[in-house]
């Protein structure tokens, strides 16, 4: 931030020789004037950005922020509840979304952790290169082709049925990128001082990123790992070719029904009748919950442990 | 600490080759362990590797044996009965709402995304940048059906004005001609919507570029007499495009891929509906096609033309972030 310290204005005014003729013309008064146009709309700018977002914020609460005050939507599932009845949970979608998420972290952490180990400790040359930019193409993977290359796996090759695994297969290869980067940026910041003075010690090299660089990163993967859940929680397209919905129960990922709370408002989001309607912004705004107190976890832990260096 | 967007310039522009901790070979001295531990590293990256080659494979294996079968052009057609006995699927439609859509967006979502992170790095009090950066972070925190449903029933209930102005005024041009569908569920209303949600991603791949302009050059536009917006458009602009355009290219990749807010807006339309170039008609993106017709996939055949329509998806995103990924690269060099 040391940057922007010479643009306050204060700053502006002591920096600014009294007449200059080099390279900029004599201030003229256009000159002021597009400098304080400028300055108008980069505050509208951002005035705008937060418009989409109080808005959405708002329209979920306001449409299905009632429904969360009551405790059976978080302990009753849909079982028996028609369009037409009021009542009924979401507790096997939340439970079926937490189910997803644990088992799709439990595949991709190790991966994504052993991964960007490999890049930061290990890896040079060629094959690091390769590696890096695969996770880059990883990134960029729309969901949707995920989904679709596990049910060729899945599906198509092995001939198995759509199950809750096969939605975290595919979660997993979206997990996966965001785990690596975020744990690639917290194993630089390990200072190399405290792998020298391991190094120094005699203690091996497995040893010193075991036991000297994972737990000094370890807050900010922590992070990462909350980040990621966040964002494949969300996720919707592997849901709806891999993952049949139901209104009951389920918490087996093997035994084929997957209820969701993105499926959850899928499956109802062309309703008219009101009780549908409602429950459909009440799973919204669950959803929406969930991934917020993630967010706030993962801003938590990072803040609470930042790398000791 | 790691973003939301889940992209970030630091590990960009500080790869492992420069920065990168000693490589204590002594330290690893072939011992049991560290044969282990640097194995199991290597073979998480090799596996990452693999993940990515085999989904081009499958999807192409699968997709083969379809478009040998199909009797239509597969670039130029507008057709799609994946039913019918010749098989006849094309991908002009898909490929143009697709590409349109996205593009709007980034007409969008680049220049406000620009103006955000300029904001947040250059025009913020000091007291306001941390909070206004988490702000649109939040953005990328909404869920993808939640963008759609409110697009949809929210959003989609003011679009009708906006409509009906356009095409009062630049009605006569292809692009803006009615097409008859209710402006909740046009391709310009899925373009707001996804301008929304790249929004965070322009942004926070911007603002970190942007914040690491060299104070030199700010400090040297500004004993010159610049003015803010000088200094900003001569030192912080051109330090900053090739970060910007990479964080468009991400931007961009997110939205061709995007899947569910779009099935949820955008009207499909009948098959025999006519060709238009309108930006206020329905239709299907890759991603809406696929999603919207995922319980079609009984037969190997018809799950061939999807498995084909998604190849060329993952076919674009992956030009599209390989040259976000170069754009930077060069950056890198640049710099040192």
């Amino acid at each position: 931030m040391t940057a922007a310290d010479v643009t306050s204005d204060s700053n502006l005014a002591a920096l600014r020789p009294p007449a200059s003729n080099a390279g900029f013309s004599h201030r003229s008064r256009s000159r002021a004037l597009r400098n304080h146009l400028a300055r108008v709309v980069m505050w509208l700018a951002f005035l705008i950005a937060l418009v989409p977002l109080v808005w959405i914020l708002w329209s979920v609460v306001t449409k299905g922020g009632a429904l969360l005050l009551n405790s059976t939507w978080w302990t009753n599932s849909q079982r028996g509840i028609t369009n037409r009845m009021v009542g009924g949970g979401a507790a096997h979608a939340i439970e079926g979304t937490l189910i997803e998420a644990l088992a799709t972290a439990v595949m991709a952490v190790p991966v994504g952790v052993m991964t960007a180990i490999y890049l930061v400790e290990y890896g040079r040359g060629r094959l690091a290169n390769i590696v890096s930019f695969t996770v880059d193409i990883l990134t960029g993977i729309p969901s949707i082709v995920a989904a679709l290359f596990i049910y060729a796996v899945w599906v198509t090759t092995f001939g198995f049925q759509r199950v809750g695994f096969a939605v975290c297969l595919a979660l997993v290869l979206l997990m996966i990128p965001v785990i690596v980067r975020s744990t690639e940026e917290m194993l630089k910041l390990v200072h190399n001082d405290l792998r020298e003075a391991s190094y120094a010690l005699g203690v091996p090299k497995w040893k010193t990123i075991a036991r000297v660089v994972v737990p000094t990163a370890f807050s900010g993967i922590i992070t990462g790992i909350l980040l990621g859940l966040a964002r494949i929680m969300g996720e919707t397209a592997p849901l709806l070719i891999l993952g049949p919905y139901t209104k009951d129960i389920a918490t087996d990922i093997f035994g084929g029904l997957v209820p969701t709370l993105p499926t959850m408002i899928n499956q109802d989001r062309t309703e008219v009748l009101q009780p549908a309607v409602d429950r459909v912004w009440g799973a919204a705004m669950t959803l929406i919950l969930i991934i917020l107190l993630l967010n706030i976890a993962g801003r938590l832990v990072s803040r609470l442990g930042a790398p000791k260096t | 600490m790691p973003n939301i967007t889940g992209v970030s310039a630091v590990d960009k522009l500080s790869g492992p080759e420069r920065h990168g901790p000693p490589q204590g070979a002594r330290a690893s001295t072939g011992r049991l362990g560290d044969r282990i531990f640097s194995g199991t590293a290597r073979g998480a990256g090799i596996l990452v590797i693999a993940i990515v080659t085999l989904v081009g494979v499958f999807l192409l294996s699968q997709a083969i044996p379809a478009l040998a079968k199909d009797k239509v052009n597969f670039l130029t057609s507008t057709q799609w009965n994946v039913d019918a006995t010749p098989l006849q699927f094309g991908i002009a439609n898909l490929l143009w709402v697709t590409v349109l859509s996205s593009a709007l967006a980034m007409v969008v979502a680049v220049p406000l995304g620009i103006g955000v992170a300029l904001f947040i790095t250059q025009y913020a009090p000091r007291w306001l940048r941390g909070p206004a950066a988490s702000l649109v972070d939040l953005l990328a925190a909404v869920p993808s059906i939640v963008y759609g449903l409110w697009g949809l029933q929210v959003l989609g209930t003011h679009m009708d004005g906006i409509q009906g102005f356009l095409i009062k005024i630049f009605g006569w041009l292809p692009l803006f001609q009615d097409a008859g569908v209710a402006a909740a569920s046009t391709i310009l209303t899925v373009a707001v919507v996804l301008a929304i949600m790249v929004l965070p991603i322009v942004t926070a791949l911007s603002r970190e570029v942007f914040a690491q302009t060299p104070t030199t050059n700010m400090e040297a536009a500004l004993a010159l007499g610049a003015t803010r917006w000088e200094m900003i458009r001569t030192a912080v602009l051109p330090f900053g495009k090739p970060g910007v355009i990479s964080a468009s290219m991400l931007g961009l990749g997110r939205a061709l891929g995007e899947t569910v807010a779009v099935t949820v807006i955008l009207s499909a339309l009948a098959g025999s509906a006519p060709w238009s170039w309108s930006m206020f008609n329905g239709g299907e993106t890759f991603a809406s096609k696929i999603a919207n017709n995922a319980a079609e996939f009984d037969s190997p055949q018809k799950a061939g033309a999807f498995m084909a329509a998604g190849l060329v998806l993952f076919g674009l995103t992956f030009i599209v972030n390989a040259v976000a990924r170069a754009v930077i690269n060069r950056r890198k060099a640049f710099v040192e």
